[in-house]
């Protein structure tokens, strides 16, 4: 079962040991750097719009995995075509045959995890490994077959394993451009019957959409992409282009429209930048770089995008925490100056005595005093933090927000008052004018000055 | 004929068993928990861990190549997690991102490893090399095998796996109620007091030991094949969670010898060169899994079939004696068989009225049929049940009248045991009476 590992040796043809230099890199940037590498490029581009275009679909319909299945299952039809080619006498090399075989025994695959689906109890999970380990296995038992007897074309089927780029031909990228504009196609057209079935399948039954019509196109897309993918990255990165970019689009946006070229769109600059990079760089295989650059923007899309992304969130997180925390030291403040009508000082002392109880760490200090200083709600004293008039009025709305929630759920909501602590949320946004009024009134019989929300510059609460 | 040559099969075999056993102990949890494809995840993802373990060491020991892996492993485990938590992206979606990554991370590697002229194969982390466990110096005797001295021989790999099996064994036979609890209601789990969280990532440890441990020997196909098909197959026979243990561990290690006799010594028999051992296990394991699934005792489509088959024709034989007993309150004591038929679907019809002339409960003269006076009791009770259903569905469940016919009509097939204390039902016709 050995094969040298040259095998999967895909790289583009050498340009050389060295770094490539500026011009080089121009030129097969620009498609300039001979024919074979630009064939290469340009359909290593189509065919990443298009398994960006139907990696969308599969991942909107919770079916991404599907594909990975799909791949192994393509093993067994290429291994069978190839010896029963073989055994008829014919060359088990034809590329278009190895190829039907391929997308018949995948459209098998997936009609066997169907069935799974439908006439046992087993779940999508199981059901997909179960087919895709089993009919990979079937692959690899008749490929051992194929080795013994025709070691030859072995070498020939390991390249729909592994993908051979370099040797994708004029023909291959056409049909790759065929298969990107009809997919594009197809989804631009039926995105809203697609998005319907996707987000509310019960409802789009029960207004009579034809379900199984649409995921049948849906994974006949995934079929075509899959199998023509087979020759360019081989049949376990193919996966990968169908899912990654798709991935990597869903954190940008919420709008389907948006999120259909976004996926597209880095399905494209997967494959360019791929085959750019291996074509540049010897012994590269092209598949391999390719989802590794297809992973990069999935990486940045994780880390940077303005509203899901990690950073962004972590910025919302560290944000709120901050306000939080400045909001506690204004209405500190407001409620000691209101005590003793001194100047609304926030000295060294009473500051560490807050951190200490909140559990603020030393950073925390330091960015609870800068941002109210940026905020405009304090100025540097000599012996703290001075409160603006702008800063009293927080502390006012932020004390009487605090008074008012606490009667809240002491006198709506049955705790006990030992367990209340303040919300976050202005208890205007939330409870009518009729509850706050009412609440005010509690207080005060309670013996508790509540601040007035409006409260004027200077004035006294 | 079919013979097993102790040094060319005892090592394969004794991998095959030890592998096949421990990722179908595991695989029962991965299949409650629905993380089935972990397996597949991992298995693809210990690519680089490998080439990065052989671009540092430089050699291929089994322990460097065990711990790349394993790192691989924990990192693919973790990662999946982090994506799938932090970047709210859906399971399927974080898991195809994450191993699709490493694979394409190692074929790339494993360029620069072979630039080295070394020979490292991905082909032997997809497929396994069982045959290639072949034990020099083994023993003429399979007497002689327990010998301390020729144990000692045995590979690296043969004492990872038994360490993992056993390690696996263990920790599923002391923390069963656990992973069991856990699985069914981590809410729950956490609320009695222990972390179902913890419970979880020490199963995907093991589930990535196990892995790790059995690819160099029986390859990630395998491994893939045994985390879900044993399980899934114990799942086709039985209800209960322990016996479906035990069940999935028997039924590995049976893939696993048929399979490696399917492989060898069938081939071998008949004159022809084996075929890839790891792949025939996992086939054969894939082909338990269907005949399960077909002739499984309660769960089983054969059996699903004939259950449903037998309904549908007590019904038909049901409706045809209703029929004749509202023929019968309507004066008329013999129907025409043909009348009778056209209530009946077309394809029970001819069997229905056999059914019911075998039990006795009609009669049958030339082209006429009459109800006997079994016929009549059983006739009656199913009257009264269907007008109590109607009765019910008026009074309790507030339809209207007019519209309860249709649902009593299905319902009349099943048990009705309220005390209504009507004696007509909402039509105003006679309830009979019970027996």
């Amino acid at each position: 079962m050995r094969s040298p590992p040259t095998t999967i040796a895909a790289s583009l043809p050498e340009v050389g040991d060295a770094v490539p230099t500026w011009p080089a890199m121009l030129d097969t940037l620009l498609f300039r750097a001979g024919f074979n590498t630009s064939v290469v490029v340009a359909g290593t581009t189509l065919l990443g719009l298009a398994a960006g275009v139907v990696g969308l679909l599969a991942l909107l319909r919770k079916r991404s995995l599907m594909a990975d299945a799909l791949g192994h299952a393509t093993l067994p039809g290429i291994a069978i075509v190839f010896l029963a080619a073989s055994a008829l006498g014919a060359s088990g090399r034809s590329m278009p045959l190895l190829l039907a075989g391929a997308a018949a025994s995948g459209i098998a695959g997936m009609l066997a995890v169907q069935a799974i689906l439908r006439f046992t109890r087993l779940r999508e999970d199981a059901a997909i490994a179960i087919v895709l380990s089993v009919s990979f296995a079937i692959g690899v038992v008749l490929l051992s077959i194929v080795q013994a007897t025709a070691p030859a074309g072995a070498a020939g089927i390991h390249h729909l394993i592994y993908g051979q780029t370099a040797a994708m031909r004029a023909a291959d990228a056409i049909a790759m451009g065929a298969i990107a504009a009809l997919s594009l196609l197809a989804a631009r057209l039926f995105l809203k019957e697609f998005a319907l079935v996707a987000f509310d399948e019960p409802f789009a039954r029960s207004e009579g959409w034809p379900i199984g019509v649409v995921d049948l196109a849906m994974m006949s897309l995934v079929v075509v992409v899959t199998v023509v993918g087979l020759q360019a990255v081989g049949l376990i990165l193919v996966v990968a282009m169908l899912i990654i970019p798709a991935a990597a689009a869903r954190f940008w946006t919420e709008r389907l429209s948006t999120l259909l070229w976004l996926s597209a769109g880095f399905g494209a600059a997967g494959g360019y930048l791929g085959a750019v990079v291996s074509a540049l760089l010897p012994r590269k295989p092209a598949g391999a770089v390719i989802v590794l650059v297809a992973g990069s923007i999935f990486a940045a899309s994780m880390l940077l995008a303005p509203s899901r992304g990690l950073l962004a969130a972590a910025a919302r997180r560290g944000r709120l925490r901050l306000r939080i925390a400045a909001e506690h030291v204004l209405e500190s403040a407001f409620e000691a100056w209101r005590r003793d009508r001194r100047s609304p000082i926030v000295d060294a002392a009473a500051l560490a005595e807050i951190a200490r109880e909140r559990g603020w760490t030393a950073w925390m200090r330091i960015a609870v005093r800068a941002w109210l200083r940026a905020a405009g709600f304090a100025t540097r004293d000599a012996a703290g933090i001075k409160l603006t008039a702008k800063g009293l009025v927080r502390g006012a709305a932020v004390s009487r927000n605090h008074r008012l929630w606490e009667q809240y759920l002491v006198s709506h909501a049955d705790l006990a008052p030992s367990h209340v602590d303040w919300s976050v949320d202005q208890v205007e946004h939330v409870l009518s004018p009729e509850l706050v009024a009412s609440l005010e009134g509690q207080l005060r019989e309670r013996g508790i000055e509540v601040p007035r929300l409006q409260l004027r510059p200077g004035e006294p609460a | 004929m079919m013979r097993l040559e102790l040094a060319l099969d005892l090592f394969p075999l004794a991998a095959a068993t030890l592998a096949a056993a421990t990722c179908g102990l595991l695989g029962n949890f991965l299949l409650l928990r629905r993380m089935s494809l972990m397996g597949d995840a991992i298995s693809h993802s210990v690519l680089p861990g490998l080439v990065v373990a052989f671009l540092v060491t430089g050699t291929r020991s089994p322990l460097a190549m065990f711990a790349g892996a394993a790192i691989a492993g924990l990192a693919t485990v973790l990662l999946i997690e982090a994506i799938r938590r932090h970047g709210r992206v859906e399971p399927g979606a974080a898991m195809g991102v994450v191993f699709s990554l490493f694979f394409a991370l190692g074929v790339l590697l494993i360029e620069r490893a072979s630039a080295r002229q070394v020979d490292l194969d991905p082909d032997c982390v997809l497929h396994g090399q069982l045959e290639t466990l072949v034990w020099y110096g083994a023993p003429k005797e399979w007497s002689e095998i327990l010998a301390w001295d020729t144990l000692a021989a045995a590979p690296a790999t043969l004492w990872t796996l038994v360490g993992v099996g056993m390690a696996s064994a263990l920790f599923v036979a002391i923390l069963f109620k656990e992973l069991r609890l856990a699985a069914f209601d981590p809410a729950l789990a956490t609320a009695q007091g222990f972390s179902a969280g913890l419970l979880h990532a020490m199963l995907m440890g093991f589930v990535a030991a196990a892995t790790v441990a059995s690819f160099e020997a029986v390859g990630s196909i395998l491994v893939v094949a045994m985390l879900v098909c044993p399980a899934a197959t114990a799942r086709m026979l039985t209800d209960r969670l322990s016996s479906q243990v035990w069940m999935s561990v028997a039924i590995a290690i049976a893939s696993a010898w048929l399979g490696y006799l399917a492989a060898t010594a069938v081939p071998a028999a008949f004159g022809l060169d084996s075929v890839n051992a790891a792949g025939s296990i996992a086939v054969v394991s894939g082909l338990l899994l269907a005949v399960a699934a077909m002739a499984g005792p309660e769960h089983g489509v054969v059996v699903r079939v004939l259950r449903r088959r037998r309904f549908a024709r007590s019904i038909a034989c049901e409706d045809l004696l209703a029929a004749l007993y509202r023929a019968r309150e309507a004066g008329r004591d013999e129907v025409d068989l043909a009348a009778a038929s056209a209530l009946l679907a077309p394809a029970r019809a001819t069997d229905a009225i056999r059914r019911a002339e075998q039990r006795g409960w009609i009669a049958r003269r030339a082209d006429r049929l009459t109800l006997t006076d079994a016929g009549i009791v059983e006739s009656a009770s199913l009257v009264r049940r269907h007008r109590l259903w109607e009765t019910y569905l008026v009074e309790e469940a507030g339809l209207a009248p007019d519209h309860v016919h249709d649902t009593a009509e299905k319902l009349e097939h099943a048990p009705i045991d309220i005390d209504l204390d009507a004696a007509t039902d909402p039509q105003g016709k006679r309830i009979p009476r019970g027996e």
